[in-house]
């Protein structure tokens, strides 16, 4: 949907039987969300309603929601700001029954999600070029792969750029994902300098009439001072070769990732200028909390979700449906 | 605030107690405070923090430190002891099978570090002259297989490989093909998988039992979070893990998940990544650790890499030098080398005592790359030039700092150091004993 609103899209209300068929998709999308947050639920969600339930509301209330909270990896800081968020409207709106606060957390937390939400940039211009960065192993070259699954399946021209020539077999990780996929990849040999990897990739992209372009990079970890200074130089080598901006450029966090994530997002964010966060494995974590840490501390968005190990399981991140898929309530 | 690393913030908390002769019990309860928020900053996980802190403050209130005369050492020993403690007492070691092959099985979260860390192991094992095997029985992530050849390959050790067939009969055929080939411990790389996703904690079970191995080794990434406690508890009820290995401790992760582990596991951490490269493995010391959080310094580890880095000849050599004072940039160049031997620059300034807290080094980003740079400009100069510095005027700096890509600014403050650095050696070294000025430390800034 998302690509034919840029490109050659003529038609802007797809016919009935497309329409349906975009809503039980979209209802199935709902549904990996749901089964992904499933752990989430179990330990957050469920321990929010169990002291939640049948109490008045007092300071202890308040303590027990914050040990809750922290448990989730939510991050004291975000945890107490929360809380005091809470106390605040409980005392100004005379609450005082606990159920009724539960609603209010939710609306907190969804408040708190959407200061910075935004979805993937629209394209404005061909190729839209994506980066994505992050540390070792957080999930990087998976999420390259599924979202070019997902450009392809909107009939865009994928090229994907194989920027970490560090790993042993990196390259051929991203390789095996453009087979999968169906895409071309542009690589150099292990070792070779991934500017020069990113450079030819811009020019091949513009070439050959890509419409998306995803640069891989390598896992760094944010302390290593040269290695940031060489995802600078990348990023500065493809502002350069592409006359403008990138589209986007991503920061991938593992979901189990505790309170270093702050670190990864600050640092990163120094580094290069990241537009969003794509947060993963999030269907292998009872936490994910720290998607609310993220939001409240650094104005950084989450744009993407990924809550399975199949293509379509990397999801655009929407505050709304994700509480909802979260707290069980109707959707919208 | 929210940045600070867990072992700054507990020296700030335990400065205010140094030097206390009374603590009253809301002292303590002022600290415990602190604490509890560090560790919980520090991803701990917050059951553990719970019971830590009771423990601490039950001996902290005791008689123990109230009739100390030292109260706020008493606070800062007992912390350090149970933090110790928390940790896992003394250093254990790999469990090795009386009867070779010793079978040691890799278990983790996806991008853990199991396949590193593997390699990083079998080179440390061949190192101390066992015949290691590498098995790659992760079939499922893409290219997972020729990541261990590449690796396998870097460090010399074979790698089995069957594709991607069942990963049961790869292992139980890499056993047999140990047992011809006669290596005496075998590593297995599996694929990384979820706790909770039962189908492929089967799969663990069933290579478990089919190749009984010696040591069932579960990776965990040191930024985990609070989950690091279900993961190591799931693993560990299911596959009845032999210890832990704690990855990526080299980033700024306040790695909190290794104080979890044990005390949810009972398992012992028994090494830790370091680095990207393959010599980044070590063994884990509870007490040092405990000591380095604490900002009580790292000195062993400093010691033992000094030790292995440093020829011992060659070091006698250079103390005379330094005596005399006769130290040149070939010296020192020599020592840089040396150094650069031991590990990234920051990890050794961490190991130091008082230097992870040092004024002069706070925001200050001790990266190697300034190293470079000094080790650049030296190699640009002549044989002669190395040797009588003296003779380098203007017209020499300025091809010195063309040649290696610097600026004469940078090849001017190489030179003044330099030549404060031997005043200071001739101070130590000459009859009259003058003021200490600014050491070799300072060319790292």
């Amino acid at each position: 949907m998302f690509w034919k609103k840029m490109f050659g899209a003529k038609d802007n209300t797809p016919p009935v039987e497309e329409q349906i068929v975009e809503e039980q998709k979209e209802q199935g999308f709902f549904q990996k969300l749901v089964s992904g947050l499933e752990k989430t639920k179990q330990s957050f969600v469920h321990q929010v309603e169990r002291i939640m339930t049948g109490r008045k509301v007092d300071e202890e209330l308040f303590e027990e929601l914050e040990e809750i909270l922290i448990q989730a990896d939510c991050g004291v800081h975000t945890s107490l700001f929360l809380v005091d968020q809470l106390r605040e409207r409980a005392r100004a709106e005379k609450i005082t029954e606990a159920e009724e606060l539960q609603a209010v957390l939710v609306e907190e937390i969804v408040d708190l999600l959407q200061k910075n939400a935004s979805p993937l940039r629209t394209p404005t211009e061909k190729p839209y070029v994506i980066m994505v960065v992050g540390v070792n192993g957080a999930g990087k070259t998976t999420t390259i792969g599924k979202l070019a699954y997902r450009f392809k399946q909107e009939n865009a021209k994928v090229l994907l750029a194989a920027g970490d020539t560090f790993r042993a077999g990196a390259i051929e990780q991203l390789q095996v994902w453009g087979n999968r996929v169906g895409v071309e990849v542009i690589a150099h040999q292990e070792g070779a300098d991934p500017a020069a990897v990113a450079y030819d990739a811009i020019n091949a992209a513009k070439a050959r009439g890509s419409d998306v372009l995803i640069l891989d990079t390598a896992g760094r970890l944010q302390t290593k001072v040269n290695l940031m200074s060489e995802l600078s130089k990348v990023h500065r080598v493809v502002t350069r070769e592409l006359g403008r901006d990138l589209d986007e450029i991503l920061l991938v966090v593992d979901a189990t990732t505790g309170q270093n994530a702050l670190s990864q997002g600050k640092i990163f964010k120094e580094a290069v200028p990241l537009t969003g966060i794509a947060l993963t494995k999030l269907d292998g974590t009872a936490k994910g909390g720290i998607v609310l840490a993220l939001a409240n501390e650094l104005d950084l968005a989450v744009k993407l979700v990924g809550v399975g190990e199949q293509y379509e399981d990397l999801q655009d991140f929407d505050p709304s449906v994700f509480a909802a898929a979260l707290f069980g309530t109707a959707k919208q | 605030m929210a940045f600070q690393n867990l072992s700054s913030r507990l020296q700030d908390t335990m400065r205010k107690l140094r030097g206390k002769g009374r603590l009253s019990e809301k002292d303590v309860d002022e600290v415990l405070r602190e604490i509890r928020l560090a560790l919980l900053e520090a991803d701990v996980n917050y059951k553990v923090v719970r019971d830590f802190i009771a423990q601490v403050k039950e001996r902290a209130t005791g008689h123990e430190v109230l009739s100390s005369l030292t109260p706020g050492q008493q606070v800062i020993r007992i912390v350090n002891e149970e933090l110790t403690q928390l940790m896992g007492g003394t250093q254990t070691k790999l469990t090795m099978s009386s009867k070779p092959p010793t079978v040691i099985m890799m278990v983790g979260l996806q991008g853990a570090g199991k396949t590193t860390t593997g390699s990083k192991l079998a080179r440390m094992l061949k190192s101390q002259g066992h015949r290691p095997l590498l098995v790659a029985a992760d079939i499922y992530r893409p290219a997972a297989i020729k990541q261990l050849q590449v690796l396998g390959e870097q460090i010399e050790v074979p790698v089995f490989s069957m594709g991607e067939q069942n990963p049961v009969d790869i292992a139980k055929a890499a056993l047999s093909h140990a047992q011809s080939r006669n290596n005496d411990v075998v590593i297995i790389d599996t694929a990384g998988r979820l706790h909770v996703d039962q189908e492929l904690m089967d799969e663990l079970v069933q290579i478990k039992e089919a190749v009984n191995p010696a040591e069932t080794l579960l990776v965990v990434d040191a930024m985990t979070g609070q989950d690091a406690v279900n993961v190591s508890q799931s693993f560990n009820e299911q596959l009845e893990i032999g210890g832990v290995i704690l990855t990526k401790l080299d980033g700024d992760a306040r790695g909190g998940a290794a104080l979890s582990v044990k005390a949810v596991t009972g398992k012992p951490i028994k090494f830790v990544g370091v680095s990207e490269k393959m010599d980044g493995l070590e063994p884990f010391h509870p007490d040092r650790m405990a000591s380095r959080i604490l900002g009580m310094g790292d000195v062993l580890t400093l010691i033992e890499k000094a030790a292995s880095a440093v020829d011992q000849e060659q070091a006698e050599k250079m103390a005379a030098k330094l005596m005399e004072a006769e130290f040149t940039l070939e010296d020192f160049q020599e020592q840089l080398a040396q150094m650069k031997q031991m590990g990234p620059i920051d990890q050794l300034i961490g190991m130091i005592p008082g230097m992870s807290n040092a004024k002069q080094l706070q925001g200050l980003e001790v990266d190697d790359g300034h190293l470079r740079k000094i080790e650049a400009i030296i190699q640009s100069m002549t044989p002669e030039e190395r040797r009588k510095p003296e003779l380098i005027g203007g017209s020499r700096r300025r091809r010195i700092a063309q040649g290696s890509g610097t600026r004469v600014q940078d090849v001017n403050r190489l030179l003044k150091q330099f030549n404060q650095t031997k005043q200071m050696l001739k101070q130590f070294s000459g009859p009259q004993k003058g003021r200490r000025k600014k050491g070799m430390f300072s060319l790292f800034q």
